[in-house]
């Protein structure tokens, strides 16, 4: 088995076959997490750092017991209430960690590149759990998890993902992920949301919602950072419910078997409506559940290194 | 380097080897009550659907079938690195049951450590016993086997490969010399 990244900081770096090991593995993880005892002793003695500048409660929650279900010593740091707090740089605080020897550092930081920054400076493997708007690259891993075990292949798949292109990480991932494993990525959002360029990425952009869902196999909805670009960028949350929200009447225009899904927290209805998001299309709690086997396939294949046979 | 390879079992001789395991598996349990056979990825499994097969064969039962797959109980994880992880796949409560491991080559016993500390996690068999194809000696734990199709002293430079063609079936078994 080749799997050659101490780090992951990105989609953008991982090849094909890079993602489909790391899917094969987290398929293959699933299994202990419905056991009675949901442990397995494989990284006992490493210690994993989850450093997050940003507040979260899935992922960092998703990364802890991931670490822990392999048997990892998990800390976790978080900054507020921390030496972050007090003014320390990212530079000094790298050095501080890395003198506690740990194995590897989880990192989410508000500004783009801040895990590429810690990674040239440690000795430890770095994972992104979400940089700016930059990659959530384990958030891409663990929706491509998902629509693999409903569709069973990517090839030919169209996915269609919705709301504020511009300002999010998860788009960024799942759009490297996706066209790279050969589906067709559909972005739509309002003008001001869709970054100039995207295109180039090897999406197809829209600014109708109902285009861009016509015939979906996968409709992705994204949330509306009410607390950033709430007041700037939309001129009143409920136009943009109208205009871009996910309801069950746009989603009819999607394949009957088009499954929905969210990466949380979701604004019931904002981006989606609660009728959508409850019916039997989601697959929201699946993804979710996806990621616990997503980080510990991550956090195994980089904790190992290189296989030497 | 020259390789030499000596077919030590051939495609009979692994038929009559895995009948006649099968008949102590039974005569020691007295039948199939509470038994299971779990075979360890990848060859024990597909040795263990064997023995299914011929016990069904002689008492007319199907005895429960999983895999366990030991890679995440390995304890050379910090020197080997990381290999595929395959599927642990036990389908019924082991707790109670009489489960016979079923590996294809027995050599330093640390898989079947591995095996049996992956076992314990999922549940509180009532006995572990061990069935192997082949004993090739060289133990660095304290294991032995309960049921051997063949026992091959070997060297430690030499392989022993057991093959298996496309549908699973065991054809034969060889023995490789450096």
């Amino acid at each position: 088995m080749v799997f050659r990244h101490k780090h992951i900081l990105g989609i953008e770096h991982l090849s094909r076959d890079d993602i489909q090991t790391i899917l094969d593995t987290a398929e293959n993880f699933r299994e202990i997490n419905s056991r009675e005892i949901k442990k397995v002793p494989t990284l006992r003695g490493k210690t994993i750092i989850n450093l997050f500048y940003e507040a979260s409660t899935r992922t960092r929650t998703s990364f802890e017991i991931a670490g822990k279900r392999l048997s990892a010593d998990t800390i976790n740091i978080s900054a507020s209430g921390s030496s972050v707090s007090k003014g320390e740089t990212l530079e000094d605080t790298a050095r501080n960690l890395e003198a506690m020897h740990p194995d590897i550092i989880v990192m989410r930081h508000a500004a783009s590149g801040a895990p590429h920054y810690l990674a040239e400076r440690i000795g430890c493997s770095v994972i992104n759990a979400g940089d700016g708007a930059h990659e959530h690259p384990s958030q891409a891993l663990l929706d491509l998890l998902t629509i693999r075990q409903h569709k069973k292949t990517f090839e030919g798949l169209t996915v269609a993902i919705v709301g504020d292109i511009a300002h999010s990480r998860v788009a960024r991932s799942n759009l490297y992920a996706l066209t790279r494993m050969g589906a067709k990525v559909r972005l739509a959002g309002p003008g001001t949301m869709i970054p100039p360029g995207i295109e180039r990425l090897g999406a197809e952009v829209y600014t109708d919602i109902r285009e861009a869902i016509r015939d979906a196999d996968v409709v992705m909805m994204l949330r509306i950072q009410l607390e950033r670009q709430g007041k700037t960028l939309l001129p009143t949350l409920r136009e943009y419910a109208r205009f871009y929200g996910l309801n069950q009447e746009n989603l009819k225009l999607a394949k009957g078997d088009a499954i929905v899904m969210h990466p949380g927290p979701m604004n019931r209805g904002v981006e989606i409506s609660s009728y959508v998001a409850d019916g039997n299309q989601n697959v929201i709690l699946e993804q979710v559940e996806n990621g616990v086997a997503v980080r510990m396939a991550l956090l195994y294949l980089v904790a190992g290194g290189e296989s030497k046979e | 380097m020259a390789q030499s390879e000596t077919v030590i079992l051939d495609h009979l001789g692994i038929k009559r080897a895995l009948t006649r395991i099968a008949h102590e598996i039974l005569e020691r349990n007295k039948g199939v009550k509470d038994l299971a056979l779990v075979g360890i990825r990848s060859g024990g499994d597909h040795l263990a659907a064997e023995l299914q097969r011929r016990i069904a064969e002689i008492e007319g039962e199907d005895v429960s079938l999983g895999a366990v797959d030991i890679t995440l109980y390995r304890d050379d994880f910090s020197t080997r690195g990381i290999l595929p992880v395959g599927k642990t796949d036990i389908p019924f409560p082991i707790d109670g049951r009489r489960v016979v491991l079923v590996d294809d080559v027995l050599y330093t016993g640390r898989t079947i450590r591995a095996a049996m500390d992956a076992l314990f996690d999922i549940g509180r068999p009532r006995n572990i016993q061990l069935a192997v194809l082949i004993d090739r000696g060289h133990r660095e734990l304290p294991i032995r086997p309960d049921y051997v199709g063949r026992n091959v002293p070997t060297s430690r430079d030499e392989k022993i490969h057991v093959e298996f063609d496309e549908s699973l079936q065991p054809i034969e078994v060889r023995i490789l010399k450096p």
